[in-house]
């Protein structure tokens, strides 16, 4: 009998490469005649193109082509297109301008790109492109979401700067509702726009095959299906079959990687023009300005509760900055990920939420990790914690008044949760964290002149988008299933297909457990293939946690379908009817007898088919699935968050993490916590250090690592974890998925914390020492 | 101008004819083809390009080329054993899952051996402050850590 592999906490297949450093990223891959591409950015965030001249840069030394917007729109290369359309309150379309990948006659963000220039070395192709000198007109541009409608426009379809107004829940009940609550708590937010900066920066290297017509794109994304997808059909009009896209090993993501960018367009376009391979990769600068941004919601919330406590309904307005374009998914997120989880864990019967999505003289700003969930998470517990402090009734009681306990569960804002246990999440983080201890510790703090502070947030969130007919009626234009596939090859070693992507969630350990314990075979005779479009059949990639609820699944089905044949297979060689075949831990058993066969021996008869019912079942052993979720699966946590603030200087550090979550089944429970462990990160990094900030015309001031801080290690602590396990009820592995639960409760719980240790009723994100600080006095 | 850039690395000699404004990094990634070596910066801030140049962790992408003329450069291909037996902090990374993407990874462990020479048996704050100039943006650092204190035990002060 194998060890179980499932809940074990097996080392990674993919440390091996990444630890002697033969990983393959985008960037590692150099073709024979490779040429190199830099891109003109506009300086400004809002101007008129009026000339451009190259011809300096077309002369330089070792430059192949220089291109303009003209060449694309001469070339027919179309737009950018968005995924999601967005029906507002009037039932009109979103207004979904142009997005060209090279400027049309205006620029509309610093980092827009003007112009490209090919090199035969990187050095060229960057001295040229300062050659290339553009005029611009420049005019006034807005950056802030709350100034947005009244700001010059940005695009002919849009004179008021608004992409939609949308609304979600029942106005008149929550209204009615508020009429007669013992109690409002009212708070004012702006969730704090970020810059994602994967350490591994974009890349993209296309090549073109002339005696073929086809095409082959490296690049770091998150869904190389997807982006063949959308580059094929929407943009450059190719048949998918002549363009190959491979994600090779990807340096991270978090959202930043979903999206098809210009970049990857223009040099996938110039590829064939030139008959070279043509590399681009980011300087982080440019990653900076042009890889989409997340967050930027400014929000109003209100909730009402009965003088119990238990809430009664909660009203929310929100203005999502979407920045000068939309991006792949942009329109979704402040809406369809955003208010529909703003029940929380909370009976809440009452909710009603209206946002205004608008335009401004930003990057583009779209899902980065949570991706509208820590949004929905801020607004209810921040609001939760404040109702709690103001009714002087404690925060996890409060809390406890109000959670599900009774599942499948209809919020009222579209969304059913299948299961979940609140309150042994809570439980067990307030235990783990030593709550009842927490006094003493304050003091204890006090007399070193720290101020303690304790907050907790209370997350739920949905992953695994789905099904697609329901996301396709909210307006998807995507479907949103996974695809796998599982080659078993003649001596009975196994090849997985995935159409997942790992961008470092360790795809190729998790999901070769997943399989080698389920055809009971040693891991190592299970390899896991993905990023290839040549190689899987296709997929849609990885985001919104949903690579083992979804891709998983997809292979869970393919496995059932080989076990479903081995036992046709296993039958036949063993003279025994197929319903007395049993398959356990690798071995095919007519049922009550010791006639057996072993896997291998099944998948050498499959292909070596001598003895073999050829009349009735074809040879091989090869199968793949496609599979589209019922339901999101709805992971839940529980944090518990302890500060310390310097009285004098304001430096706040967070001293004590401790994190419960419930991601249904576990199937690797060290990957999992290292997931908990980045998600927390940045989670803490919204919270106290990441500031993305543009000056009033546009400029971004936080346009490198001396100016957005993202989280070191000195920053943050050990972090104390646990699981509970309440197994999602729509899908054979009972996963609910973990990779951005960190980063959707922790801002709430660091703010909690802090506003706890200060005494204040509110403070913006993030908490910088000079934002405490400067609160500290304001309260003296 | 180009010119004869010399030095030793991975304990190959190495030479290329390279710009004056050729940076390390960029004769270790794109020369010599050494693309474990990584650059996930233009600030000198992220620490994905460190390697050891005589025995001390550098920033080869702070440094040019003809700087570490006849120098003694160690990459993250030249850690492991010839026949592929990891280093013991490489080990130590793999152990305590200190890795996701992988993409700083080997800047980590380039900064981790020069630490743990001088620091046989780490507290977890002297960690923490060693990996002031490397960012990892996926692991929270916390596997990082337990993972150097794991790798300096293991090398005991040597190399």
């Amino acid at each position: 009998m194998n060890a179980p592999l499932i809940g074990a906490r097996v080392q990674r297949k993919e440390d091996a490469r990444f630890l002697t450093g033969v990983g393959q990223y985008t960037d590692d891959v150099t073709f024979p005649q490779q040429s190199y591409a830099a891109f003109v950015r506009s300086p400004h965030a809002h101007a008129m193109l009026k000339k451009i001249s190259i011809d300096k840069a077309k002369a330089a030394k070792g430059v192949l082509a220089v291109y303009t917007g003209k060449d694309l729109a001469d070339a027919k290369v179309g737009g950018l297109p968005c995924g999601w359309l967005i029906t507002d309150v009037k039932g009109q379309p979103m207004k979904e301008p142009p997005y060209p990948s090279l400027a049309q006659g205006k620029v509309r963000h610093v980092g827009e790109r003007v112009a490209v220039v090919i090199a035969e070395t990187l050095d060229q192709a960057q001295d040229a492109a300062a050659l290339v000198e553009v005029d611009y007109d420049v005019l006034p541009a807005v950056v802030d979401a709350a100034k947005a409608r009244s700001a010059k426009p940005i695009h002919e379809i849009a004179p008021d700067n608004t992409c939609y107004v949308w609304a979600i829940g029942d106005k008149a009940a929550t209204d009615a509702a508020f009429a007669k609550a013992a109690h409002v708590t009212k708070l004012d937010f702006i969730n704090n726009r970020l810059i994602p900066n994967a350490i591994e920066p974009r890349s993209a290297n296309a090549s073109y095959s002339r005696a073929e017509d086809a095409y082959t794109l490296y690049v770091a994304s998150q869904n190389p299906h997807v982006e063949r997808l959308l580059m094929t059909a929407f943009v450059l009009g190719l048949p998918e079959h002549k363009v190959r896209v491979v994600a090779p090993d990807v340096g991270g993501g978090f959202g930043s990687k979903i999206y098809l960018y210009a970049e990857d367009v223009v040099v996938t376009w110039a590829a064939r023009q030139l008959n070279r391979p043509v590399k681009w990769t980011a300087e982080r600068s440019e990653s900076f300005v042009s890889d989409a941004h997340g967050r930027d919601h400014v929000t109003t919330a209100e909730l009402a509760l009965d003088k119990d406590g238990k809430f009664l309904a909660m009203r929310v307005h929100t203005t999502a900055n979407l920045g000068a374009y939309l991006s792949t998914f942009a329109s979704c997120i402040p809406t369809i990920l955003y208010a529909t989880l703003l029940a929380g864990q909370y009976t809440t019967p009452a909710i009603y939420c209206e946002v205004t999505a608008v335009f401004t003289n930003t990057t583009p700003v779209d899902a980065y990790r949570g991706a509208g969930r820590p949004e929905a998470t801020y607004v209810v517990e921040r609001l939760v914690e404040t109702a709690a402090r103001e009714m002087k009734i404690d925060p996890a009681e409060i809390r406890r008044r109000n959670f599900i306990r009774k599942f499948p569960y209809q919020t009222p804002v579209a969304l059913q949760y299948d299961t979940g246990d609140y309150e042994a999440t809570l439980d067990a983080a307030m235990k783990m964290a030593d709550v009842k201890g927490f006094e003493s510790r304050k003091q204890q703090s006090l007399r070193n002149g720290k101020l303690r502070g304790l907050g907790y947030a209370c997350y739920i969130e949905a992953c695994g988008i789905a099904p697609s007919n329901v996301a396709g009626s909210l307006g998807a234009r995507a479907g949103l299933f996974e695809a796998g596939e599982i080659r078993v090859h003649p001596t009975g070693s196994v090849t997985v297909f995935t159409g997942s992507h790992s961008h470092g969630q360790g795809h190729e350990t998790t999901f070769a457990q997943v399989v080698a314990q389920r055809l009971g075979l040693p891991i190592e005779k299970v390899d896991i293939v993905h990023g290839d479009t040549s190689k899987v059949l296709f997929g849609m990639g990885t985001y919104g946690s949903r690579s083992i609820a979804v891709g998983g699944t997809a292979i869970v089905k393919a496995l059932d379908k080989i076990i479903a044949k081995g036992k046709k297979i296993a039958a036949h060689l063993l003279e025994a009817s197929e319903a007395d075949i049993e398959y356990d831990d690798g071995v095919f058993k007519v049922a009550g007898t010791d006639k057996q066969k072993a896997f291998a021996e099944v998948a050498f008869a499959a292909y070596v088919p001598h003895n073999y019912p050829l009349d009735k079942l074809e040879p091989g052993l090869n199968e793949n699935a496609f599979y589209d979720p019922t339901n999101f699966t709805f992971p839940a946590g529980s944090y518990v968050c302890e500060v310390e603030v310097d009285k004098e200087t304001g430096v706040t550090q967070v001293v004590a993490f401790t994190a419960v979550d419930d991601f249904g089944k576990v199937i690797n429970p060290m990957i999992v916590e290292g997931q908990v462990h980045g998600g927390l990160t940045q989670g803490i990094g919204q919270a106290l250090t990441e500031s993305c900030r543009y000056d009033a015309s546009g400029q971004l001031l936080s346009g490198s690592f001396s100016d957005y801080a993202i989280p070191r290690a000195s920053d943050v602590p050990l972090y104390k974890l646990d699981t509970r396990e309440t197994p999602c009820t729509h899908n054979p592995l009972g996963v609910k998925g973990c990779g951005e639960a960190g980063a959707i409760g922790a801002p709430a719980a660091v703010m909690n914390a802090i506003t706890d240790a200060l005494g204040t009723r509110d403070l913006p994100m993030p908490a910088t020492a000079s934002t405490v600080w400067q609160a500290m006095q304001k309260a003296a | 101008m180009s010119l004869k850039v010399s030095m030793k690395v991975n304990g190959k000699p190495s030479s290329a004819e390279i710009e004056e404004r050729t940076l390390l990094v960029t004769f270790i990634r794109e020369q010599l083809r050494l693309t474990g070596t990584h650059v996930g910066c233009d600030t000198a801030q992220c620490g994905a390009c460190t390697v050891l140049m005589n025995g001390k962790a550098v920033k080869s992408c702070s440094i040019v080329a003809m700087q570490a003329e006849g120098a003694d450069i160690l990459t993250i291909e030249g850690v492991a054993k010839p026949d592929g037996t990891l280093h013991p902090m490489q080990a130590a990374f793999k152990e305590n899952h200190g890795l996701q993407c992988g993409f700083c990874t080997p800047g980590m462990v380039m900064n981790a051996l020069d630490f743990a020479k001088s620091h046989p048996n780490p507290t977890e704050e002297q960690v923490r402050e060693a990996l002031e100039g490397n960012l990892c943006r996926c692991t929270g650092y916390h596997n990082i850590v337990k993972s150097i204190m794991a790798g300096a035990k293991a090398m005991g002060g040597k190399l």
